[in-house]
């Protein structure tokens, strides 16, 4: 085939398979892909500039938004950061809450996967039978915290809602009828045949290219690589919790959906574990506003994979700098490597077997002034936003703002 | 003459179309709904659809060749509403029929295909080209088996007309079992013609956003919709007007024989449709000529054999 058979296809950032804005810039041999160039960062949001213009509690509601599903893996890996930064530790109890919660977390993001993999590939019955499974998953969620995906649970020091009896009823309840669904779905995906053309072979990547390019959370472990935080470097009670790290040595799409599926189930039984073996006591020790000088890497695993969390304290009430390296930023490197040479039709449900969550990964954009780079800080960065539109003949500060509307 | 227009524009002809088409429509959406342990929309969704589509502005890409894009969804229309007259709806003959008029109708179901392919290509959009030239390529897959389906009942009939074939089955309903294999293989060629999942690639929404039909919008858009519509009703009549011909001689009961057996072959598409995910457009090629094909050619021989046997 010639150069003059090429077609590039932008996939993004608008695109009826994305939920996010992201921008994968295909070049088609007919319907091979030769090239691919992966373009994230339309989802910047300044979160770990606005960090350091904030005290530690109000960060923590901060962090919680840097994504829509694993809301609660990030409070904690900052909460811990911060309560080792200020050597306390948490109540047992609180612990447990966390490792609970954690859990739950795990079934509704990996469960809304199988839902939107579903989709990639056509199969919109198997779409609404997860996202309807999640639904209970997320019932509990909102019963637990409040909310169904920022529920607020952690704090400095502990969690900040209990999980009573008739609460731990719920929840074991949710999680038998659950169980018996995902075995309906593993069986599904084991035997149907549609499915497994559809995701075997697909989106190649070998144990050894997994460890090259950086691979974290299920897309390492669906290539042979028992590689989980929970299991490698335990937190909260995990070191005290049996559970299997699932593995499997399909390395494609394949895998990542055996992968995922059984990690539902093992998630399962982490839940009816710690429900089982929660003790009493405090939820929350006391935590001191200012945190001691010192910097810290706190990690945890994510549904979507290993969640590092860097944080720099000065001895003030604010911290000198945090940084997160998100699951989906370290997934987003084997990328172009799984894509080639594949069909355009598997494209997007190998960019979905990541679990991309773009609003994770984008954190931080170059200004590139010419010769050097500087740092800015807070004002000087605004001031710099409101020159570039006046340069273009947009003057922000002539905007007025209507007063706010009073309803009572 | 006149009660012939009336019979071609309102019933059963065109008029009867394009509401049944709607019905179709909603029956689909409704049964894949509930398949899906959805509520699915209510009865009158399709046409509430339509009118708002009529309603909205019609956009034509600047790139795009305007005649060639607003006569496009006109012609697949009319292409589906002709060869419809051909199809026995109401009592036991069709509006017209003559020997071969099979042939013509095939003729008809494959220039909404085309319209669609050459609506992809005028538009001038990247995904829409890459729809168009997957639609191209399922039709190469599909076509054969499913006319060579539609074909092998008629050298039992031995006549190549719709209406002929049916009164002849009616006859001998037995002769129906002979062809159980290409019926099956129609209903699923035929999902490859309407484009429905499994065989949905050229319009595949997770990768090319709507294939062929991408920068499509308003009135046309909806012209399009009810052509798409209509091909549901078509080839449904078609399925069943030759592969399940029973017949009961008075009109309305066979005209009620026909919503019945329409709507069932809808059923089984609507079934198909919910319980498999979408192949690939190589993976499609390669299931119709490797299964599709071969059982159709099977088919023919057998029932060549039949005939020779039977010594019809």
């Amino acid at each position: 085939m010639s150069e003059y058979n090429r077609v590039v296809i932008p996939i993004g950032p608008q695109h009826p398979s994305l939920k996010e804005p992201g921008c994968f810039t295909v070049t088609l041999d007919g319907e091979k892909i030769v090239d691919v160039v992966v373009g994230i960062g339309y989802n910047h949001r300044g979160l770990e500039k606005a960090c350091e213009s904030r005290n530690y509690i109000q960060i923590i509601y901060l962090l919680e938004r840097i994504c829509g599903i694993c809301s609660h893996t990030h409070t904690t890996a900052f909460c811990q950061g911060v309560e080792e930064l200020a050597g306390i530790s948490i109540p047992r109890r609180a612990a447990y809450i966390r490792v609970i919660v954690a859990e739950i977390e795990r079934l509704h993001s990996h469960l809304l996967w199988l839902g939107v993999a579903a989709h990639e590939i056509g199969f919109d019955t198997m779409f609404m039978y997860a996202w309807r499974d999640r639904e209970a998953v997320l019932d509990i969620l909102a019963a637990v915290g409040g909310n169904r995906v920022n529920y607020g649970i952690n704090t400095i020091g502990g969690v900040r809602r209990d999980i009573d009896d008739s609460l731990r009823q719920d929840i074991l309840k949710m999680t038998d009828a659950l169980q018996e669904q995902v075995k309906y779905y593993q069986e599904l995906a084991l035997t149907e045949t549609t499915l497994a053309a559809r995701l075997a072979g697909i989106g190649k990547l070998s144990g050894e290219d997994a460890l090259k390019y950086g691979a974290v959370g299920p897309v390492i472990r669906a290539s042979g690589i028992d590689f989980d935080i929970r299991a490698v470097d335990p937190y909260a009670v995990y070191a005290e919790i049996p559970f299997k790290v699932i593995t499997d040595t399909h390395a494609d799409v394949f895998g990542r959906t055996v992968v995922r599926i059984l990690e539902l189930l093992e998630s399962i039984e982490i839940i009816r574990f710690c429900i089982k073996n929660m003790p009493d006591g405090d939820i929350v020790t006391k935590a001191p506003r200012r945190i001691p000088a010192g910097e810290v890497i706190s990690r945890t695993e994510a549904p979507r994979g290993e969640d590092i969390h860097y944080i720099r304290s000065n001895g003030t009430e604010r911290p000198d700098r945090v940084r997160v390296r998100a699951p989906s930023e370290a997934n987003w490197h084997a990328m172009r490597h799984m894509l080639l040479g594949q069909y355009l039709a598997d494209a997007p449900i190998t960019i979905a077997a990541i679990d991309p969550c773009f609003s994770c990964t984008d954190r931080a954009i170059v200004i590139n002034s010419g010769r050097e780079t500087e740092l800015m800080d807070w004002p000087r960065l605004r001031q710099y936003s409101i020159d570039w539109y006046k340069k273009r003949g947009i003057d922000v500060a002539s905007i007025k703002i209507p007063e706010r509307r009073m309803y009572f | 003459m006149i009660l012939g227009l009336l019979k071609i524009i309102v019933f059963p002809g065109f008029m009867f179309l394009t509401v049944y088409g709607l019905l179709f429509e909603y029956l689909d959406r409704k049964v894949h709904a509930r398949l899906q342990n959805r509520i699915g929309p209510p009865w009158y969704q399709p046409l509430a659809d339509f009118l708002k589509l009529i309603g909205k502005e019609t956009i034509i890409p600047a790139d795009a060749n305007k005649t060639i894009f607003q006569i496009l969804p006109v012609v697949s229309l009319a292409a589906v509403a002709a060869a419809f007259v051909y199809v026995p709806v109401f009592g036991k003959a069709s509006i017209a029929s003559f020997q071969g008029d099979l042939i013509v109708v095939l003729y008809f179901l494959s220039i909404p295909t085309m319209c669609l392919f050459l609506a992809g290509w005028y538009s001038r959009s990247v995904y829409s080209t890459l729809g168009s030239v997957r639609t191209l390529t399922q039709m190469f897959a599909y076509e054969v088996p499913l006319f060579m389906a539609l074909l092998a009942p008629a050298l039992i009939a031995k006549t190549w007309s719709v209406t002929g074939m049916t009164a002849f089955y009616a006859e001998h309903p037995l002769y129906i079992l002979i062809n159980i294999p290409a019926f099956i293989v129609a209903l699923i060629a035929g999902q490859g013609k309407l484009e429905r999942v499994p065989f949905d690639t050229p319009e595949a929404e997770t990768e090319i956003v709507a294939g062929p039909l991408v920068e499509y919008s308003g009135r046309l858009l909806a012209l399009f919709r009810i052509a798409v519509d209509c091909e549901l009703v078509m080839v449904a009549s078609l399925v069943s007007a030759i592969f399940l011909p029973f017949m009961t001689g008075h009109a309305i009961l066979d005209f009620i024989l026909y919503l019945v057996k329409t709507v069932a072959v809808l059923l089984f598409l609507a079934l198909m449709r919910s319980v498999m995910a979408r192949l690939r457009v190589e993976q499609m090629v390669h299931f119709c000529w490797k299964y599709l094909t071969p059982i159709a050619i099977l088919q023919i021989i057998v029932n060549l054999l039949v005939r020779g046997g039977l010594g019809l």
